[in-house]
């Protein structure tokens, strides 16, 4: 128990829906006669006995889709939220907000500001008066002290309030997407800054929906799905879990064909899709007929990640091959092959056939095909590419 | 040990930080700033003094009757800004009770503090006026500071409960409105007690704002007040209010405790 940071026993949430007029007297009074049974369908179960530890010294992901409860949970380590059951123990000082910027009144200036956010932080005056030009110099606001909040640009604002986040002094620290928000510089900035809370051995507690931040910082992470725990394990595994979540939606969807994932006129179009990796290669092909006189049809594809990033893909015109012309009912096989420079992971395949013009769509397919490369580990990075490492 | 002087050393941060910015916040792009906090009594004082003494002549029989009329207003006034400044001010710091875990009641002292600043400034012009209309000072008026402590002591026990029945049952500020109109003219302040039937005057100072007041006008401004103990003839029924007051305070801070708790989810 003595490692041990956070130990959260068999919680349970529920909320109480409140509908717009449920606040009123009225409906207290009115609530006494409902029956038992009804009064249960207001309320919507955020957590369903959810058990776990936190070392001390660990940076702990937790990572599920929206409205699977992670905040909540979050809340509850805070003591923002009390669960309706269980027991949640934390040893040692916790920073008892989870977002940035908590308490930032836009009428009162940056300055002003520093002192109430400081004081939220547990921080004296005369502690904030030490630090104060530090805070103003790591945020870069000089020149903007004195001016009110609400004349800050949303970036001004977040650089602030991530100048008085990193003064805390914690021994956990709750951290809910603050990589959402702000521009590269300053994202920059967060994770030399989650290396700095590494290296003091500093318990996080780290929500995010960036499954590389998630794969680099964390040392272990935990999915939640539906208000309930799916697993708990190593980053790799536990991203890989998370993002296979999504591609089980996806290929629902492959089935019902809609048309959000399938347009176009149809004048050609796309027969079948094979996509394989092996031996190193990946190789995309693609079969395409048409149903009427077709010239010089662009075909292209493109790979996206389990997360829907674009990772890659070309097409016909970029690589300088020219379809001449498509007789009606005649058909052309188009192949792609290229080294499997990609990470492990899963990817799927969007193929595009478009008019000359490079902006009518013939025939436009989402996730036509998709493919597993297998690697011996998985690097938080896109690419994997043959390394050769020596050491002399 | 250690960890409560931690608790409470955050909680006493945390509330001058809140009640320094209430202050900057109120006063904010007005061009007189701070010196309204003086101004208002001011003008409330010359409106009472043309009122009463050039057109209703209610008050003759009392000395420094405006003086007297301004005292149960600055009270009342008091009163009325620490309840209804509470009601909804849990609600209206929702955004920070929903991320960040601080002890609640933090924000009723700071609304309560920032009212007793304004009560204090208040004071000040009715000492003046004491001083330039010559009014006597007695002995008894050492008791005032008491009384302005039961009156602190009642408002908060108040507001704690106001604040928190608010964040269930949005009706509570409506209520309370009207309540207050209704107290306004149940309590003392306009009229001189001598005006209404004994056994009246007997209910309405049972409330321990009626009591205050005329208590804090017999130990100020005039030994001619009708108190509570007059009223009675007896000076033991004081105890009454000052146990309602107690009372108050006990049912209000469990009730507050109590819903504190589920207040991040219900605001």
């Amino acid at each position: 128990m003595d490692d041990v940071a956070i130990k959260v026993n068999n919680i349970s949430k529920n909320f109480h829906y409140t509908s717009g007029r449920a606040g009123t007297i009225k409906s207290a009074f009115t609530n006494v006669f409902k029956s038992k049974e009804s009064k249960n369908k207001d309320i919507q179960h955020a957590l369903k006995d959810i058990s776990f530890e936190i070392k001390k010294g660990e940076f702990y992901g937790i990572v599920g889709r929206n409205g699977s409860g992670k905040s909540t949970l979050l809340k509850m380590i805070a003591g923002i939220y009390q669960p309706n059951s269980g027991t949640i123990e934390v040893k040692g000082k916790l920073v008892p907000f989870i977002e940035l910027g908590v308490g930032f009144n836009p009428e009162l200036t940056g300055r002003e500001n520093v002192y109430l956010n400081g004081a939220l932080l547990g921080f004296t005056r005369k502690e904030v008066e030490a630090q104060y030009q530090e805070i103003v110099e790591f945020a870069e606001l000089e020149k903007f002290m004195d001016q009110q909040l609400k004349n800050y640009s949303s970036g001004m604002q977040v650089r602030l309030a991530f100048a008085m986040a990193v003064r805390a002094k914690a021994d956990i620290l709750l951290i809910d997407e603050v990589l959402a928000v702000g521009d590269a510089d300053f994202q920059r900035k967060c994770f030399e800054y989650f290396k700095q809370l590494k290296q003091k051995k500093i318990t996080v507690v780290f929500i995010s929906h960036d499954m590389n931040a998630v794969s680099e910082y964390c040392d272990r992470a935990m999915l939640v799905d539906k208000n309930e725990v799916i697993d708990i394990g190593n980053t790799n595994a536990i991203t890989q879990k998370y993002l296979r979540l999504f591609m089980d939606n996806n290929f629902k969807q492959d089935g019902a064909k809609t048309n959000q994932d399938r347009w176009g006129d149809q004048s050609i179009t796309i027969k079948n899709v094979t996509a394989k990796s092996r031996e190193g290669k990946i190789k995309i092909v693609v079969n395409v007929g048409a149903t009427q006189d077709f010239d010089h049809p662009n075909i292209g594809f493109r790979l996206r990640d389990e997360e829907g990033k674009e990772v890659t893909g070309t097409n016909t015109r970029l690589e300088g091959v020219v379809i001449s012309r498509l007789k009606k009912g005649e058909s052309t096989k188009v192949t792609w092959t290229f080294p499997a420079v990609l990470r492990d992971g899963k990817y799927s395949v969007d193929i595009a056939l478009q008019y000359p013009d490079e902006i009518t769509v013939a025939d436009w397919w989402n996730s036509a095909a998709t493919f597993v490369l297998k690697k011996s580990r998985r690097l938080p990075y896109i690419l994997d590419p043959d390394f050769t490492t020596v050491v002399d | 040990m250690q960890n409560i002087r931690q608790r409470y050393k955050y909680s006493f941060i945390l509330l001058k930080q809140l009640v320094k910015s209430d202050f900057k916040l109120r006063y904010q792009g007005s061009f007189l700033g701070y010196m309204w906090s003086l101004l208002r009594p001011l003008a409330i004082f010359a409106i009472l003094y043309v009122v009463f003494t050039k057109f209703l002549k209610i008050g003759e029989g009392v000395p420094h009757y405006p003086i007297y009329l301004l005292l149960g207003i600055v009270i009342w006034n008091f009163f009325v800004e620490v309840t209804m400044g509470c009601v909804s001010v849990i609600v209206a710091k929702g955004d920070l009770i929903r991320k960040i875990n601080f002890p609640k009641y933090v924000i009723i002292l700071a609304t309560s503090i920032s009212a007793l600043i304004n009560l204090f400034l208040n004071l000040t012009i009715v000492f003046i006026f004491m001083y330039l209309n010559k009014v006597d000072v007695r002995m008894v008026a050492l008791i005032f500071p008491l009384l302005v402590l039961e009156l602190y002591v009642f408002s908060l026990a108040l507001a704690f409960f106001l604040s928190a029945a608010f964040v269930r049952f949005r009706d509570i500020s409506y209520i309370w409105e009207v309540f207050v109109q209704g107290a306004f003219y149940a309590t003392p302040i306009l009229y001189p007690l001598s005006l209404i039937p004994i056994t009246a005057a007997k209910i309405i100072m049972l409330n321990p704002l009626a009591q205050i007041i005329q208590d804090s006008r017999y130990a100020l401004v005039t030994e001619k007040t009708q108190t509570i103990a007059t009223v009675y003839n007896n000076s033991s029924a004081r105890i009454v209010p000052v146990s309602i007051v107690l009372i108050s305070l006990c049912i209000a801070s469990i009730y507050f405790r109590k819903r504190s708790k589920y207040f991040a989810e219900e605001v």
